[in-house]
């Protein structure tokens, strides 16, 4: 077979409709899994929590018997005409719900460290196609309210990224030496003060490269979002490929774009290693 | 009124009794050394002073606050205690310079301009001013340690605590650490010094503590212990570190 520029030439404006949506939803997604990796990281790293058998069986009891309260508590007199529950009702369980955190706020931090291992836990041990698919699909089901294709890609690439980084964050924190948290403690610095000033500044340096492979790896997995039929890159190369036919030409483009885009990435944080003091 | 009261004070690390029931008042304008042998509890006899150990039963009263305070009261009693670590511990990211800024800023709310004043002043009477623009992985163990101290310094503290300063540097390097923590002793400043230097402890202590299986076992005026040891264990330990 002769390989046909000109399929490419033909293709590229869908192509590069197909590459915009790829960015628009890796740098969103990525940018959420950052900050929702760093809290995670740091809850994890900070408040120590072993995922045991007790420990499950005591947050999963204290989430049915909040349940279980919240129904107990006779909302009939919020309810709409149609039996919904109102606006009032909702602020109203709301308002329990913190007062009930103020109450046990011992409690709160191992809650969160609980929860934040879960969450790891589960993301990680899930293809992310899974992930999107129950996003999409299932989740509308349970509970009622349909998302759009893409918002189901950005959020999915956030809950996943978010949770290899909160691993990348906490192994970089780990790795700072104690002494510097304790030279900081013997100060009389309060913890945050430590956390911002002392040990990020050092942590941050070790996560660069974790962090650029998950640049890297959020980027390609983007693809997997042809699953929903969000029109980013893969997906419009099938699309263009289901009418003329040209695999050959279209993938090998297909494959160009996506190792000029993580070819980018890789060089931005070569840079950025570049220019920081190794230390 | 003592600056450091211990009042029975036990810390046990699980079943590992390491300070058994320790009572005993350091004076403003002390210079108590620690020695002891090596798992003996100097090290945290030291650390439960500023709340980095956690003591069991008793109390510690540092400048008239509590270690079982609020964390608030506990950060203000640490800024009273300065602290230098046998590892140094300086910040990396930081500059010799920034690093004794550091505390003046984030824990005395002093300006730039003012903490600026206050670290060129502690550098030089360290002997650094000439590198102070100098990250800490560009100068010696014993250059190190001498910034650590101006940086402990820099919070104006009342009293100094020393953890084994000169065990991590080379024999060549420890006497200008010496130096400097014998012009602070002499300018009145309170110092409680955990180390192996029986020479320092001769010379500038004005107090010993030899503490064996987590109790005081000694206490008293360093040249007289030294020179005559009331118990074999202190003699077999003197003729170990000497």
């Amino acid at each position: 077979m002769t390989f046909e520029w000109s399929a490419i030439w033909d293709a590229l404006p869908s192509l590069m409709d197909g590459t915009k949506m790829t960015i628009y939803i890796t740098s969103l997604g990525l940018l959420g899994g950052a900050i929702l990796g760093f809290i995670t990281g740091v809850i994890t790293t900070y408040i120590r929590v072993p995922v045991t058998w007790r420990n499950s069986a005591l947050a999963i009891g204290a989430v049915v018997l909040f349940i279980a309260a919240l129904n107990w508590i006779d909302f009939g007199f919020l309810q709409d005409d149609q039996g919904n529950i109102s606006t009032w009702s909702k602020l109203l369980a709301l308002i329990l719900l913190i007062a009930a955190a103020v109450a046990l706020r011992r409690y709160v931090g191992v809650a969160l460290s609980f929860i934040a291992q879960l969450y790891i836990l589960i993301i990680r041990g899930t293809p992310i196609v899974v992930q999107v698919m129950f996003i999409y699909f299932a989740l509308p089901m349970l509970v009622g309210w349909r998302i759009d294709g893409e918002s189901a890609a950005i959020f999915t690439l956030v809950i996943n990224s978010g949770a290899y980084i909160a691993e990348i964050v906490r192994g970089a924190l780990q790795s700072v030496p104690k002494g510097l948290q304790e030279a900081g403690q013997a100060m009389g610095l309060p913890f945050y003060k430590i956390l911002i000033f002392i040990i990020a500044p050092v942590a941050w340096r070790r996560m660069i490269p974790a962090m650029g492979n998950q640049c890297i790896i959020s980027l390609k997995d983007s693809s997997l979002f042809i699953v929903i039929g969000v029109a980013e890159l893969t997906r419009q190369g099938q699309e263009i490929i289901a009418s003329n036919f040209r695999s050959v030409e279209i993938w090998a483009a297909v494959a160009v774009i996506y190792l000029i885009l993580t070819g980018f990435i890789a060089l931005v944080l070569k840079l950025i290693e570049h220019r920081m003091r190794v230390i | 009124m003592s600056i450091v009261e211990f009042h029975h004070v036990t810390k046990r690390f699980g079943q590992n009794v390491v300070l058994d029931d320790i009572s005993l008042g350091i004076e403003p304008g002390e210079v108590v050394v620690v020695v002891g042998p090596s798992g003996s509890g100097k090290s945290t006899f030291l650390r439960c002073i500023n709340v980095l150990e956690t003591i069991q039963e008793g109390d510690i009263v540092v400048g008239g606050l509590s270690v079982k305070g609020t964390p608030a009261q506990v950060r203000e009693l640490r800024r009273e205690a300065g602290m230098v670590f046998q590892q140094f511990n300086l910040f990396p990211q930081l500059t010799a310079l920034q690093n004794v800024m550091f505390g003046p800023v984030h824990t005395r709310n002093a300006s730039k301009k003012e903490a600026h004043t206050i670290a060129v002043d502690l550098l030089e009477k360290v002997g650094l001013a000439e590198r102070m623009h100098h990250f800490p992985n560009e100068l010696s163990g014993g250059q190190q340690q001498r910034v650590a101290i101006a940086r402990a310094l820099a919070i104006k503290p009342k009293l100094m605590l020393f953890d084994e300063p000169t065990s991590a540097l080379d024999p060549e390097l420890r006497f200008e650490v010496l130096k400097v923590m014998q012009d602070l002793a002499h300018s009145g400043m309170t110092m409680v010094v955990v180390t192996h230097e029986m020479d320092f402890a001769r010379r500038v202590g004005s107090r010993l503590l030899f503490i064996d299986e987590g109790k005081i076992a000694h206490d008293g005026v360093p040249e007289e212990l030294i020179s005559n040891p009331p118990s074999q264990r202190l003699q077999n330990f003197l003729q170990h570190v000497t």
